[in-house]
Order: structure tokens, then sequence, then C-alpha cells
């Protein structure tokens, strides 16, 4: 099991897959049958948990994410012409239903992205003096302190929980794009030109989230270790 | 010279942008005497990696899964799907 989720996290790295698919057939990939064929009326059975729970991790409300499920299969069903073995059936699905998410994330951010960078972020507004002669500068009190962090900690259940709360904290929107950056490792201007908008927004979302993020950890992680 | 609202926005901003030389540089050289934004570079790449490797994680142990009652629906609109002819191009 833990094997498969180390693949699906590589399959869903977007410059892991580029990768892949620049690579010429002379170094082998390990892949099971020579010519993946498709077979829609297992698909269900087969991928529905671990397409919802991708889904799940990436919009907050369940039933959207079943919705996103279900489009991905039908999409699935009449692009099957399209499906050229390149690819396992599996990761063909997830292609699938990553684009699906992105146009719900792009027809979401019609509404929400401008209300979403009007979001006053305790952190940045708080974290640096606005005026006097240390204007700009890091509040000592808020400033980075040094964390402790043994590899360990990456994988341990407790803080990953944390982790999950600290995303929770942030805007939807903001932590959708933050999660398409950093574990899709989708480019920049990829995401630029997919969610309709400008490099600018773009720096300042994702660095309000790395701001609220590492504040939130601070607080709820590595101070309390420090307290020990 | 780059103050530290400044120069943890250009950190950022280099995870996600090639900067400017000139943008290099400046970031460089404050954080060369600046101790706090040398820990936010440090901190917001390892919190690059903490992501990564809870979205591992998360695909396979505590990720929701679909209800019996969705899974039906799902494979009864496929089914319907699969049944009906494609239609012509218009």
């Amino acid at each position: 099991m833990k094997n498969q989720a180390q693949s699906d996290s590589l399959m869903m790295n977007f410059d892991e897959r580029q990768r892949l698919a620049s690579q010429e057939p002379e170094t082998k990939l390990p892949v099971a049958d020579p010519a993946p064929v498709l077979d829609p009326e297992g698909w269900v059975e087969k991928y529905g948990d671990i397409l919802f729970g991708f889904a799940a991790s990436r919009v907050r409300d369940h039933s959207i994410a079943q919705d996103l499920v279900q489009e991905t299969f039908l999409a699935a069903l009449k692009a099957k012409a399209g499906f050229a073995g390149r690819s396992t059936e599996r990761a063909w699905l997830f292609g699938i239903l990553r684009n699906k998410l992105v146009d719900y994330y792009r027809l979401q951010g019609r509404e929400t992205l401008f209300a979403d960078l009007e979001w006053p972020l305790p952190e940045e507004e708080t974290a640096f003096f606005s005026s006097g002669l240390g204007k700009d500068g890091w509040v000592k009190r808020l400033a980075p302190k040094a964390w402790e962090t043994p590899d360990e900690s990456l994988v341990s259940k407790e803080f990953q929980e944390v982790l999950k709360q600290c995303l929770s904290r942030l805007p939807e929107k903001v932590t959708q794009t933050f999660l398409l950056r950093e574990v899709d490792g989708v480019p920049s201007e990829k995401i630029c030109k997919d969610l309709e908008v400008s490099p600018n927004n773009l720096w300042v979302m994702l660095h309000r989230a790395r701001m609220g993020l590492r504040r939130c950890l601070e607080v709820h992680w590595f101070d309390k270790r420090r307290h020990k | 010279m780059l103050n530290c609202r400044q120069v943890t926005r250009l950190v950022s901003q280099s995870l996600d942008a090639k900067l400017s030389w000139h943008q290099r540089l400046a970031m460089r050289v404050h954080l060369l005497y600046c101790v706090w934004c040398r820990r936010y570079a440090t901190q917001v790449q390892f919190l690059r990696k903490a992501t990564r490797e809870l979205a591992a994680e998360a695909i396979d142990i505590s990720a929701p899964k679909l209800s019996v009652g969705a899974k039906v629906q799902m494979r009864k609109r496929l089914q319907a799907a699969l049944d009906t002819p494609p239609t012509a191009p218009q």
C-alpha cells in the first residue's frame, strides 16, 4: 500500500511525468502489461476510491469531489478512443481528474479569487513593522525561530495532522493553488494560464500561503516541541 | 537596500519563478546579514517537502472513501453512457 501511495504521489508530480514522458524507451519503466486496455466497467470498483480520495484532498466539499470523479469517468468514456496506451489506465484517469479539478478551480476562481486576495493575512500584516525605524522589518516576537527539523518529523502522523489543520485554515482557493504548485509541481506559467490569474497575483497568493503555513506550524508544532 | 517584507516575497517568488540577477543579488546580500529571513528561506523549502510528503500519505491511509450509494450511482451513469451509442457529430 505504501508503494502504491508513493507511486501516486510521483505520478501526480508534474515534473516527474514530464520527465517520464520525454524518456526514451531504452530506460525501461517497470510496466507490467505491454498494451494496457481500458475496462470502463471496472473503473468505479478499481479507481473510485483513490480518485475520490485525491479529489477530496483538493476540494473541501465532498459532494463536489464526488461529482468531479463522476465527470472524470464520463469524460474518460468519451475520450476512450484517445487513450493511446502510453500511460496506465490509472494514470490516464488521474490526468483527466486533474483537468477537471483545474476547470473547477477556474470557474470557482471567477467568484472568489479576488476576495481571497483581499483576505487580510494576519501573518503578513503583523509580522513586519508597519511604521517607524524598523519599518518593514520583522517584529521580533513573530520572526522565524530556529526549527528543529529531523527528517522523521515529516512522516510523523502528528506532524501531518498539524500541517493538514494549518492548510485547512487558509482560504480554500489559496490551498488549492498552493497544492497545485507544491505537490503537483505544476509550473507557475501553466497555473497562471489554467486559472487565468496574473503571475503577480499567483506569487502573492503563494507567498501568503507560505507565510500563513510557516507561522501556523511554528505555533502549533515547533513551539510546542521546544517547550516539552 | 531591500527590507524583510520585500525579501520574504522574493524568497517565496524564487520558488515559483526565475528572479532577475539583480533581484537575486539583492536577496542574497540581505540573507547574509538577516538570520530571520534566512530562516524564512529554509522553512519555506521545508514546507514544500512536507506538503509533498503529506500528499503521498493522504492517498493511502486517511483518504475518505466513496459511499456504497455513490458507487452504485456512478456505475449506473457509466453504464447508461456505455449503452448510448455516441451521437454523431453535428
